[in-house]
């Protein structure tokens, strides 16, 4: 941008200076009341948040990770430190998958999966916590599973799992093995994705019984531990054919031994140019001019709060600098582009309710960016698209479904932070999970659900009181504020964070303070593929 | 080579050959190259790529690695010199410096060699000879009686006239066997018969003779200089008393707590010694001296330039090479008696590739990492190796020589100290950490110098591993520095990272590592050795800011806080609770392990890390690698130091009693016994006499039976 700035008379330059840059000015009132109250209500919520974090991270409890010690195991996440390259990061998905979801408690569902790099190339790790249940597929198990799957084929991302598990949870047979997305998917996740070329590498490090001694079997290459890995279903020619090594399990260096052979399979895997594309972007990088942490500060915990996305854009792209487009047109979508770590993107936020203009700014940017080939980034916090008599005859419904077309196709990376509410067809306009970005998080301040808890209460309370009255029941203004009280709990209940979570609505509840790192990461993950063309649908004029 | 012309034996040396190798051919050099003297080394097969080749204008090879069949070689070194038209030939110190046919030999074929003349070295080399010639030149000898009458009343006698303690020895054979010190006359007889029926016994042989036992020696040695002209000055003397092995470690002039009165009698003595035997040239007359007595007694002359002469140059200011080159080429002196200064103390540190552990067994190997001290007028580092060379087990396993010069002892020693602490080496074991010890010890910084010092205070230097105190302070302090470790290869690794960037995910590779919702943390496992090797496992934690906090597992010693700032390489610069400092790694691999030596105020350690089993870049197999067996089975007896093996007392199959010799093995001036780690068979003895061993190979087993 400097050299198209030379070119520019000198006054011009001036003049302009600040709009081109696009330096986002420092609007936080931090002395505010507002200010001081998110910080501490944002506080409360992240040492919850983290209070969660640490008892998923003891996985399954010190008895059983005495007894998997005892066996010279190592925990997943341990495994995971030392099967990816020294210092470097991992991203940790959906760690609080299955919180609360069941009568017992199943820490991260018993699963834990992660992005990160081994000799230089990223991995999807999918590790069975033989701790949490014998390391047994619960239901949420196996979506992890799949969802982590899922990451890897959008991503091209060589799949490592890490198999110490006894197979489907059997009382749960029901809800694990028949369906589409079910057990089986898993298997059939493996072959095609072969098929395609990524590799698929399986480290039996426990037992693995059942349905899981497929995942070995259908693994392009596997390693097993001798005596601590066993493939039940398999008989012993099976195992021979399925495993390239064999180590033998005495001691702790037999494991860390099966992993050091683990790395040396990526290290040494050609992909003949499908894969490992470089990363379009440059090393050198601004940090943006305020403090990513201010980010706990900035979103309300209180939804009905309105604030400025920019100010959450402005802590998150690189020096700050975003150069919006169409600022005064439809201005409660926030459209424009940025840099994260030096890889261009463009960010579509909400700065209020989505009317007619706003949508069609948003589906006019979203072609401009997979025209360009310029990944996506949604920053969620929507309580919908206005309704009302005018916006219905200005065509609401026909702009807001230019949007979701443009969303639903567009086939650069997407990747949405849901950074407050997440109600209505905003979801889907703004990338929700059925939208299949690559990657979904929350902030713990979020909520999602088809529409606020009051006013579902106020709907459902209408229909029901009209019910009555057609039977011929009188409701008492009690027994009125009793069901709107019930619906708003169960409102309030659905639609937090953690039962999100829990259920893998999303890929995790991050750190609003986290939020730059993380965009970072998944964009690099999701750059992993090749640029791929859109072709969009019909769109309704 | 044809005899030369008078007219060619005036002319000045312009070139010259040294006969030696190591240090000193470097030191020689310099020297040489200062006075625009061109040089020529020699070399054998094992010294190619060696410093003093380098440093030489030319350089010619003499023969194989053996010293036998090379620098021992004079018919090799007399041809090279003749090849390269040398006029004259240094031989330094050892090889042939002190060989009189090689000196003769050098003369008979024009060359002039650069030291006393034949004869001088000749009569200086038989040991009862020179003795003969001191006493009659009236230099005082060790009183005794080396008679042939050996008759018991004639024999006491004797005794009481040298005066108690005597020491009676044996005439013939060696070892201490028959060797008895007499502390008063009442024990003499007893004594006195005793060690007849031993030396009978075991010599065949009952002789006997007698010598005053001097109980706290000192070794005290005095240098002089002599020109062609006759003229022999003493340039006063050096102690040499800190031996191991009866090798010097430690020497320093002028010699402490002498007065100028012994001082100048020290000196007479030397320079009479020296003209009793016609002396030219640079030569050292060695004395011991009685510290109870305060008398001094001729031991031996040594006819070259020695090892520590530059301690000698260091304090009169002189540069002894050049004064042996000027008085080669006839001129006279260039200072008379009274006009030698004598300015302040020095001292020379020996640094040896060594396992003081062991003994002082000679160490072989590559030196991964040489760093010597910060030079400057007042330290010199005289040295023949650079980082990367190879000790080998052909010759002497020295480095180095640290030379440290001072306005008085006090002020030398600070600057001895500290330069020890900033020596660096690390690839093979050396004394360095030792003599840091020896030179902390309050009894050597009271001078309270003699031959046994070593013995008499091992308490004090050597590390005491049955002292569980001792051992938990030496464990903590390398938990300490594993810690220092642990954290600055984390900086060195993040370094390394930014650098290379792999597979173009620079973000993936940033500081700290990101993970979700918690720090990043990581643990390192070395393992050090203190004679019995101990894990020593470090937790690290990666704080946003880039601290590390580093724990080890234990709740003593306390968790660190740790910053790295990477400034080179394996510098670092490093604050731990409060306190900043410089930080040296080194760092290298061996037989599938990772050496790990670090240096930080006066202390050094040294870990060692499994190298995993990443298979190394140029592996592209799948394969299992090699895993290290880290200990052999019970029963095995590895060869404790590189070296040839020089005799087999038992056959293969033989029985063999726990602590029986089983064989012989020699390096550098020294024979090692292997000996039988258990009771039964031996098994798998394939070595035979002649054949070269390396440190830590399998050299037989014992089988139980």
């Amino acid at each position: 941008s400097i050299q198209w700035m030379n070119n520019l008379p000198m006054a011009a330059s001036t003049l302009n200076r600040s709009v081109f840059l696009g330096v986002e000015p420092d609007n936080l009132d931090r002395s505010s009341e507002t200010f001081a109250s998110n910080s501490e209500l944002m506080g409360d919520l992240i040492s919850q948040l983290q209070s969660h974090i640490n008892k998923v991270m003891e996985g399954g409890g010190a008895e059983a990770v005495k007894r998997n010690r005892s066996r010279n195991k190592l925990l997943p996440r341990e495994r995971i430190d030392r099967l990816i390259d020294p210092a470097s990061s991992f991203l940790e998905l959906s760690q609080l998958a299955g919180h609360e979801l069941y009568e017992e408690p199943l820490p991260s569902g018993g699963i834990v999966t992660g992005i990160g790099p081994v000799h230089g190339k990223l991995c999807m790790f999918v590790a069975n916590d033989p701790t949490v249940k014998g390391g047994t597929y619960y239901p949420i198990t196996v979506k992890k599973h799949l969802r982590a799957q899922e990451i890897a084929a959008q991503c091209k991302l060589p799949c490592i799992y890490l198999v110490d598990s006894g197979g489907a949870f059997l009382p749960k047979q029901a809800e694990v093995f028949p369906d589409k997305e079910n057990f089986g998917r898993i298997f059939y996740n493996q072959a095609l994705m072969s098929a395609e070329g990524i590799p698929q590498i399986a480290l039996v490090l426990g037992s693995c019984t059942a349905g899981g001694a497929y995942i070995p079997a259908m693994a392009d290459e596997s390693v097993m531990v001798k005596g601590n890995g066993t493939i039940f279903l398999a008989g012993p020619p099976l195992v021979k054919a399925a495993t390239g090594e064999e180590v033998s399990a005495e001691d702790l260096g037999d494991e860390v031994h099966a992993l050091a052979i683990g790395r040396n399979i990526i290290k040494n895997l050609h992909m003949a140019g499908n894969l490992t594309v470089s990363q379009n972007r440059s090393t050198e990088y601004k940090e943006p001019l305020y403090d990513v942490k201010e980010l706990r500060s900035i979103a309300p915990v209180d939804l009905k709060q309105s604030f400025d996305i920019r100010s959450v854009i402005a802590r998150i792209v690189d020096g700050s600098e975003f150069d919006e487009f169409k600022k005064l047109y439809g201005p409660t979508l926030v459209t424009g582009f940025a840099r994260i770590y030096g890889q261009p993107v463009g960010i579509i936020g909400n700065n209020g309710i989505l009317f007619n203009e706003s949508a069609l700014k948003g589906a006019h940017f979203i072609e401009l960016c997979t025209q360009r080939n310029i990944p996506l980034i949604f920053l969620q916090n929507i309580t919908g698209f206005m309704v009302g008599s005018k916006s219905e005859a200005n065509g609401i419904a026909k702009s807001g479904a230019k949007m979701v077309m443009a969303v639903s196709c567009a086939k650069v990376p997407k990747i949405t932070v849901v950074v407050g509410g997440s109600f209505g067809a905003g979801n889907y306009a703004m990338c929700g999970r059925a939208y299949s970005p690559n990657f979904m998080f929350f902030w713990p301040n979020a909520r999602i659900s088809v529409m606020g808890g009051a006013q579902a209460a106020g709907v459902l309370a209408q229909i029901e009181k009209a019910n009555k009255k057609k039977s011929g029941v009188q409701w008492t203004k009690e027994e009125e504020e009793r069901f709107k009280a019930e619906v708003t709990k169960a409102y309030e209940r659905e639609g937090s964070a953690y039962y999100s979570t829990a259920r893998l609505w999303d890929d995790g509840i991050i750190d609003p303070a986290d939020t730059r790192k993380v965009l970072g990461l998944c964009i690099s993950a999701s750059l992993n593929r090749g640029p791929e063309n859109t072709k969009y649908g019909v769109f309704r004029m | 080579a044809k005899p030369v012309s008078e007219n060619q034996k005036n002319q000045r040396i312009e070139k010259m050959l040294i006969a030696n190798r190591g240090e000193i051919a470097c030191r020689i050099m310099r020297t040489a190259k200062k006075l625009g003297i061109q040089t020529v080394a020699v070399y054998s097969d094992a010294d190619k790529q060696s410093l003093h080749v380098k440093s030489a204008d030319e350089a010619v090879r003499i023969g194989p690695a053996p010293a036998r069949l090379s620098y021992l070689n004079a018919s090799s070194i007399i041809e090279a010199a003749a090849k390269t038209g040398a006029q004259a030939i240094h031989p330094g110190y050892g090889f042939l410096s002190e060989s009189a046919e090689f000196a003769q030999l050098c003369e008979d074929k024009g060359f002039t060699f650069i030291g006393p003349p034949a004869s001088a070295i000749r009569d200086m080399g038989d040991k009862s000879a020179s003795k003969r010639i001191m006493g009659a030149a009236g230099v005082p000898l060790v009183p005794g009686y080396h008679g042939e009458g050996q008759d018991i009343d004639l024999m006491k006698a004797e005794a009481d006239k040298i005066g108690y303690p005597v020491l009676i020895k044996p005439t013939h054979g060696g070892g201490g066997k028959g060797m008895k010190i007499v502390q008063k006359p009442s024990e003499f007889v007893d004594l006195f018969l005793g060690a007849q029926r031993e030396a009978a016994a075991a010599f065949g042989v009952n002789t006997i003779l007698l010598e005053k036992y001097i109980t706290r020696p000192r070794h005290i040695e005095v240098q002089i200089f002599g020109d062609k002209q006759g003229d022999i000055i003493y340039l006063y003397e050096r102690d040499c008393s800190v031996q191991r092995r009866h090798q010097k470690i430690i020497e320093e002039a002028p010699a402490p707590n002498i007065s100028s009165e012994l001082r100048s009698h020290l000196g007479q003595a030397a320079v009479a010694a020296a003209k009793a035997v016609n002396y030219h040239n640079a030569g050292t007359v060695e004395f011991i001296f009685d510290t109870l007595s305060g008398e001094f007694y001729f031991m031996e002359m040594n006819t070259r330039l020695q090892v520590e002469h530059p301690v000698t140059e260091m304090i009169v200011g002189q540069d002894l090479v050049e004064w042996q080159l000027r008085v080669a080429n006839g001129e006279p002196l260039p200072i008379s008696q009274s006009q030698v200064p004598l300015s302040g103390h020095a001292f020379e540190a020996r640094i040896y590739a060594e396992s003081v552990s062991k003994g002082f067994l000679p160490a072989s190997g590559v030196l991964h990492h040489y760093h010597p001290t910060q030079l400057s007028s007042a330290v010199r580092v005289e040295t023949g190796v650079e980082q990367g060379d190879v000790v080998s087990m052909h010759y002497d396993p020295m480095i180095a020589k640290l030379v440290v010069w001072g306005e008085d002892r006090a002020a030398a020693l600070i600057k001895m100290k500290d330069s020890l602490s900033k020596f660096q080496v690390a690839g093979l074991p050396t004394n360095i950490d030792f003599l840091l010890k020896l030179a902390n010890h309050g009894a050597f910084r009271n001078s309270e110098v003699e031959t046994h010092f070593i013995e008499h205070h091992k308490d004090d230097l050597f590390y005491d591993s049955s002292d569980p105190t001792l051992v938990q302070k030496a464990y903590d302090a390398a938990k300490h520095a594993a810690s220092i470790v642990a954290a600055c290869l984390c900086e060195k690794e993040h370094a390394a990272l930014k650098e290379c960037n792999p597979g173009g995910l620079s973000l993936w590779y940033a500081h700290p590592p990101f993970r979700v919702h918690k720090y990043s943390t990581r643990t390192m496992e070395f393992e050090w050795n203190d004679g019995s090797p101990k894990p020593v496992k470090i937790f690290i934690t990666y704080l946003p800011d880039g601290t590390y906090v580093i724990e080890t597992g234990e709740s003593n010693p306390p968790r660190l806080e740790i910053t790295v700032a990477h400034l080179s390489n394996l510098d670092f610069r490093v604050e731990v609770g409060g306190l900043s400092m410089n930080v040296n790694l080194a760092v290298y691999s061996k037989d599938q392990t990772e050496h790990i030596h670090i240096w930080h105020h006066s202390n050094h350690h040294q870990f060692t890390r499994k190298m995993g089993f990443e298979v190394s870049d140029d592996d592209e197999t799948h394969s299992k690698p090699v895993r290290e067996s880290a200990s052999h089975p019970p029963g095995t007896a590895v060869a404790p130091m590189a070296g040839l093996v020089t005799k087999l007392m038992v056959k293969n199959g033989e029985r063999v009693e726990e602590g029986q010799s089983v064989l012989a093995l020699e390096a550098m001036k020294m024979e090692h016994v292997v000996k039988a780690p258990a009771s039964g068979c031996v098994s798998g003895l394939q070595v035979t006499p002649g054949q070269q061993v390396f440190d830590g190979n399998v050299l037989f087993s014992i089988e139980e039976k």
